[in-house]
């Protein structure tokens, strides 16, 4: 179900953790998988559960619990932007506002060539840079104007 | 990472800097910590077997407060934890911060991330916690990978794993990260989370000093805590309580945001005033009026901005003027933001974030935040703001966690200080702010 390098990479998360307390290293099995995957489908959950040996249930639980975790297909990009009051009153709205009519989707939508995903996002505890915006989960960008949301955007594979 | 960053100037984080001063974005790594003092404080507990007790006594004398938002003092919660216990004790240490206008665990980390360690060391030292781990904000991913590196470094070095330093002190240090869940920043909702579960606080007591993670005693602090002790066991309790006032001692990192022309990590003496701060951080962006400031992240009521400008930075003083200093994350807004809107958009963080386990937090932020929806949106009703207060009431002290509480205080404090922009847009179905007679009023 996932490559080699992916279970080499929960094997390391688990090995954390006490030998008796596994299910510890769950998020960033989901993680890992979701990595590969593109997004978490029950059977990939099902699988992690299994490889850390708790119920599937448990492993459902936290791929739905936790705001990152992509239960359904995403773009290629994924770009959350933070619209909570500190960003907010820096330009976010405005900033998502470009967003939306560059891209042509809401929130919640992919564009139609399956390249880019829009989502609002909640504070990533970076107001200082604001406007702020994550790109596929692991990368935040900074000072997201519209003038700086056009340069991203062009350079964006 | 973060090259839009505007680059540093010598003192940037404030003359009084001692967890931020002499960082330069770049001089993150064990060689530049060790050539700036790091883990003396360490050695020197090692060298002179001072006794754990000890350690503990001048953490109280230094007054140093829990940095997450909570203020409770961080050496009393050290001294919890049991003394005779066969089996492991936990050292977890908080850097989920998610709390909006909360920003400064992110830069210790990135800029001085040998600093958390050295804390953890003395503080499993004093605690006799054999294991430890960092729980990072799932969303600053970049530093969660640093902290993974500079881990490493003090491994190699010996600072970290069995027998540190030849000591017989044996310590492990781990880093976790999250995945985008606000309440996993409460310390037993954290525990839960690192325990691979959804991320619901428990139910206390017990503490986490009796029954932690895996059920073990614990001891959970702020990022922004521990990264103080190093300073506090070389210098001496007395020393920092002598930088900041009597029950409140020390520096603390102020991140403001929102309407300034700098906005950043300011770290100051304790007590400070709230105008010398903003008057570092260039004062309010185009030169407008200040109208309010949340002084501790968005949990902590807000304070109307001439109250604001009279008032200390310290737990006591912002307490007095009606508010918390909580994190130190202060939001400033100035003249010409609706507070409507400012409300709704918090409310609806709250709605967001609720972990949906007590009743009153589960249906009443969802209750709040469409009823201020619907002020925002024109379709407010006569008696919706003693409906708010109402609900927000029903809220407080009756949910597990503090959540409930930080989702009702924002309800009643813009209410409280800006009724008549409430009841304006209840009333007219429209904003007061931005238009011709609220601009005449603000002339």
């Amino acid at each position: 179900m996932l490559s080699k390098e992916s279970l080499q990479k929960i094997d390391a998360a688990t090995a954390k953790y006490p030998p008796d307390q596994k299910q510890s290293a769950v998020m960033a099995a989901l993680v890992v998988a979701q990595e590969e995957k593109g997004h978490l489908s029950t059977e990939v959950i099902e699988f992690v559960a299994g490889y850390l040996g708790m119920p599937p249930v448990a492993a459902y639980e936290v791929a739905t619990f936790y705001g990152m975790y992509d239960l359904k297909p995403v773009g290629r990009h994924k770009l959350c932007i933070c619209t909570n009051l500190p960003c907010a009153l820096a330009g976010a709205n405005e900033a998502a506002e470009h967003l939306k009519r560059k891209l042509g989707i809401g929130f919640n939508e992919t564009t139609a060539d399956g390249r880019i995903t829009l989502k609002e996002a909640e504070c990533f505890g970076a107001c200082g840079d604001a406007p702020v915006m994550l790109v596929n989960n692991k990368k935040m960008v900074s000072f997201m104007t519209p003038e700086a949301i056009d340069k991203f955007l062009a350079e964006l594979k | 990472m973060n090259s839009a960053h505007p680059p540093f100037d010598p003192g940037i984080f404030g003359p009084d800097a001692i967890i931020l001063k002499g960082l330069t974005g770049l001089n993150w790594r064990l060689k530049d910590y060790e050539a700036r003092g790091g883990y003396q404080a360490l050695k020197k507990i090692l060298a002179d077997r001072i006794a754990p007790d000890a350690v503990i006594a001048e953490v109280k004398k230094s007054a140093l407060r829990g940095r997450g938002g909570a203020g409770f003092p961080a050496g009393l919660k050290w001294s919890f934890m049991p003394r005779q216990y066969a089996g492991p004790k936990y050292l977890v240490c908080n850097s989920d911060e998610g709390e909006p206008g909360t920003f400064k665990d992110r830069d210790i980390l990135r800029y001085n991330p040998h600093t958390v360690i050295e804390g953890m060391l003395i503080a499993a030292y004093a605690t006799g916690a054999t294991a430890g781990y960092n729980y990072i904000h799932g969303e600053i991913w970049e530093i969660y990978e640093r902290f993974e590196e500079a881990i490493a470094e003090a491994r190699a070095a010996g600072y970290l794993g069995r027998n540190v330093l030849g000591s017989g002190l044996s310590f492990e240090l781990y880093a976790h990260h999250g995945w985008g869940a606000y309440i996993c920043g409460e310390e037993t909702g954290l525990l839960e989370s690192m325990e691979g579960k959804k991320g619901q606080p428990r139910f206390k007591p017990p503490f986490p000093a009796s029954y932690g993670l895996y059920g073990r005693p614990t001891t959970v602090n702020n990022t922004e805590t521990f990264a103080a002790v190093p300073w506090i066991i070389a210098n001496g309790g007395q020393a920092y309580l002598e930088l900041g006032r009597p029950n409140n001692g020390g520096t603390k990192i102020f991140s403001i945001s929102g309407h300034v022309e700098r906005p950043g990590n300011y770290e100051l003496r304790l007590g400070t005033p709230f105008a010398k701060l903003l008057e570092m951080a260039g004062g309010v962006r185009g030169g407008r009026k200040l109208k309010a400031v949340i002084p501790g992240g968005s949990s902590a009521p807000v304070v109307p901005g001439e109250m604001m400008l009279a008032t200390d930075l310290d737990y006591d003083s912002v307490a007095k003027a009606g508010s918390m200093l909580g994190s130190g994350a202060v939001i400033v807004i100035d003249e010409t933001t609706c507070m409507v809107r400012a409300l709704e958009r918090l409310s609806y963080f709250y709605y967001e974030e609720s972990c949906g386990q007590c009743t009153p937090c589960r249906e009443g932020t969802g209750w709040m935040y469409r009823i201020v929806h619907r002020i925002e949106t024109g379709k407010g009703r006569q008696g919706d703001l003693d409906l708010l207060y109402d609900v927000a009431d029903n809220i407080m002290g009756r949910t597990i966690c503090a959540l409930g509480d930080a989702a009702a205080l924002p309800v009643r404090s813009f209410v409280a200080h800006f009724r008549d922009e409430f009841q304006y847009h209840i009333e007219h179905g429209r904003c007061q702010v931005g238009s011709p007679a609220a601009r005449e009023m603000a002339a």
